[in-house]
């Protein structure tokens, strides 16, 4: 029998698209049980490509044990109608993935639990149409927030069903940053305009996204950087992931008016991000990630800014951080609220840091790692009670674990190298490329396909938000309503990174 | 306990930045370029080509702040030629004014006998606003937020942001403007009681930026309103936009 699934061993990988195997739908389905059968397995991107006359489905598993990517895909002819059966019903993580596939193209997933939308590409006049969940009761009421909040954030719609002062269910609608940035990849051909699309996907996690955009363009290139330009961008992660954890810790302290937590954390956030600033001119890291190499190598000045100020900001986020933990009027607010089990982690397949806070060891540094990073260190924190003081607390250590690294990247940086960046770079055709980093948020995922002459044709971003949205609306069932607030800044979820 | 908490704030000690005027940022932050007269048109067709959002502009050249996003492309193109200075006062009334020519090296201002007469009458000692991200990437978000934290402080001119626009005196857009936002947009514009300014904040909101062909985006909520303030930036700098709005309510010549 020939292979059902190819193997890539890298992370980014890529493979000539004709070597992935296609599975007729029936096996494909027992593909996805085999390899799902194992927990440390899980489901990186599942989507639908449109050809002329079919539908290819390309399914991409992460085996975490392996660190490596299982590809394989099913076709659906056009003539044989469009409906499918629902892989949710086994594997529950796969909701999402069916409901995008069936809001982009209308096929149906006979079985699937709940067909809701995503993100209403297509325009604003279903949603406004849209029916949310109710139940009729004269003892329950609903309340209703958004799109636009209180605060300066993005927008999406909460629909609260509530008994009493409880939150019997949550509803969340999105699509309201729906930019259509996937299509604009495609489109705008120039690498660097697709390299400053990946930077705006997300401005939060600037970063991230364009460093997960531009393993897959040096990867489809067949483009081999030098070790110290791989530290570089893995330095800018870590800063990255710093920068917001500490504003994080600030918000929490703000939602439950502990002013004094707030005002310290957000200054030692400010220091944070004029370092980033002082090193590319932008203090969220745009500018600083482009294909092929960098205009701002990390000098030596820069470096040694880097190194004093998070010693700085580390002494000073440690001190005000184990004044938090310790306060009863901080602890009641934050311990037991919120909570998401490990269970329910599992069975959305949350990622990222609100599924490690759950007890799911989950983190692509360490288990699919980027190259360049074989000796940094790279076990993930696992933290067990999965409510806001767990997320709360993974902030505060792995604020201590990324300053580790850096430091532990700064002293394996061997300085004068320097790779500028490069916007010609020719890439293979008929591949399919995936790259995995781990932002802040947890597992991005960009996957992009080219045609015969080299051009990408199809390309598709996950971001972490994607799988954790439901599991927010799941954390506040039977809380307090006034507490939505820190649960919500707990998760701390993307809106435009989920409307892409 | 509160030992501790004496020693924290002796380390955080005075935070907020005096002088929101006259802030040295880093040299390397991208501020407002400066473009040196005689660029071949060979050196011309290889930054136009460059350029990821056609923020540049022929005969003669200039760039256009409202659509670039400050990668700075075209200075390491032509570095002699091209330079973003840190010159973080970027704001303006006037569309027109955001587009810098070669040869010029002024300072890019607000022009005053455009700023309507109500704005300065009324909002000069407060100013509340109410911001609407229209898909915004959070990076202008995160930024207008750190307008009015401990460093920047903004609050102490009376300009701060409000939660409902029936407390607000105008509008601060941040994002492209999404087709599924638009109607909330203009749903909540019409909430503010009269008279009300409207602010765009970055190149998204002000050109669309990168996303300016996508048919993702209705744009049309601007074309029949006036705007009273352009921040350009990717994001604006909290200062870009403090200083902006100083000027616009006449806080700052």
């Amino acid at each position: 029998m020939d292979r059902n699934y190819i193997v890539l061993t890298t992370n980014p990988g890529k493979v000539t698209l004709a070597d992935v195997p296609v599975l007729d739908y029936a096996f494909f389905q027992s593909v996805v049980d085999d390899l799902l059968a194992n927990p440390s397995n899980h489901c990186l991107a599942y989507y639908a490509i449109p050809f002329p006359d079919y539908y290819k489905f390309i399914c991409c598993i992460g085996c975490d044990e392996t660190h490596s990517i299982a590809v394989f895909c099913h076709h659906l002819p056009l003539k044989t109608g469009n409906e499918l059966d629902s892989l949710t019903i086994r594997h529950f993580p796969l909701h999402v993935f069916e409901r995008e596939i069936h809001e982009q193209y209308g096929i149906g997933f006979s079985g699937h639990p709940w067909l809701k939308p995503v993100r209403f590409p297509t325009g604003s006049s279903e949603m406004d149409r849209y029916p949310f969940y109710a139940i009729e009761s004269e003892e329950l009421h609903e309340v209703g927030v958004g799109p636009i909040h209180a605060g300066i954030i993005e927008p999406g719609y909460f629909r609260f069903i509530c008994n009493g002062e409880k939150v019997l269910h949550l509803e969340i609608q999105l699509g309201y940053q729906h930019r259509g940035i996937e299509r604009l990849f495609v489109e705008k051909k120039h690498l660097l305009q697709k390299a400053v699309l990946a930077e705006n996907i997300c401005g939060d996690t600037a970063v991230g996204h364009t460093l997960c955009h531009v393993g897959l363009i040096e990867v489809l290139g067949e483009i081999t950087s030098a070790d110290g330009l791989f530290l570089e961008r893995n330095i800018a992660l870590e800063l990255e992931r710093i920068a917001i954890h500490i504003g994080d810790t600030a918000a929490l302290c703000t939602d439950i008016a502990y002013q004094f937590g707030q005002v310290v954390n957000e200054a030692l956030r400010t220091i944070v991000i004029n370092t980033m600033q002082c090193w590319c001119g932008n203090r969220f890291g745009k500018g600083l990630i482009r294909p092929g190499g960098s205009y701002y190598p990390l000098t030596s000045e820069i470096s040694q800014t880097i190194s004093i100020n998070l010693k700085e900001v580390l002494e000073r986020y440690l001190q005000i951080t184990s004044r938090i933990f310790s306060m009863p009027s901080v602890l009641s607010r934050f311990e037991g609220t919120g909570k998401l089990s490990s269970k329910q982690a599992a069975l959305l397949g949350a990622v990222g840091m609100v599924a490690r806070s759950s007890g799911i060891s989950r983190d692509i540094r360490w288990s699919h790692p980027l190259p360049g990073m074989d000796h940094v260190e790279s076990s993930p924190v696992i933290l067990h009670k999965g409510d806001v003081w767990s997320r709360a607390m993974m902030r505060k250590i792995e604020v201590e674990k990324a300053v580790s690294r850096i430091n532990q990247m700064l002293g394996q940086l061997t300085g004068d190298y320097h790779q500028v960046p490069s916007y010609d770079i020719v890439l293979q055709p008929s591949s399919l490329a995936i790259s995995l980093t781990e932002g802040w948020r947890g597992e991005i995922c960009h996957t992009a396909i080219t045609d015969e002459k080299g051009q990408i044709m199809h390309y598709k971003i996950k971001d972490p938000s994607f799988h954790n949205w439901m599991a927010l609306a799941l954390a506040v069932r039977d809380q307090e309503i006034s507490d939505f607030p820190l649960c919500n800044k707990s998760f701390n979820l993307s809106y435009c990174g989920n409307d892409i | 306990m509160f030992l501790d908490e004496l020693k924290i704030f002796y380390r955080h000690g005075r935070q907020y930045v005096p002088d929101v005027t006259a802030v040295g940022l880093t040299p390397l932050f991208r501020g407002r370029p400066v473009i040196c007269r005689g660029i071949t048109p060979e050196e011309v067709s290889r930054v136009v080509e460059l350029c990821p959002v056609k923020a540049i502009l022929l005969s003669p050249f200039r760039i256009d702040l409202g659509k670039c996003v400050f990668c700075k492309e075209c200075h390491f193109a032509l570095p002699e030629k091209i330079i973003f200075s840190n010159d973080y006062k970027i704001a303006s009334n006037i569309r027109e004014n955001l587009i810098i020519t070669e040869g010029d090296d002024h300072l890019i201002q607000l022009d005053p006998e455009k700023v309507r007469k109500e704005i300065r009458s009324i909002f000069k000692h407060a100013l509340k606003l109410r911001q609407v991200s229209a898909g915004g990437d959070n990076s202008v978000e995160m930024e207008l937020n750190a307008a009015g934290n401990v460093n920047f402080d903004m609050g102490r001119y009376g300009i701060e942001f409000v939660a409902s626009p029936r407390h607000a005196d105008g509008i601060v857009i941040t994002g492209p403007i999404t087709q599924n936002m638009a109607a909330a947009l203009q749903i909540c514009y019409d909430a503010i009681p009269d008279p009300k300014v409207i602010i765009l904040a970055g190149t998204d909101a002000i050109s669309g930026g990168i996303f300016k062909d996508s048919t993702a985006l209705n744009r049309e909520f601007l074309q029949s309103h006036h705007i009273d303030l352009y921040v350009p930036g990717n994001p604006p700098h909290p200062l870009t936009f403090i200083n902006g709005v100083l000027e616009m309510i006449g806080r700052k010549q």
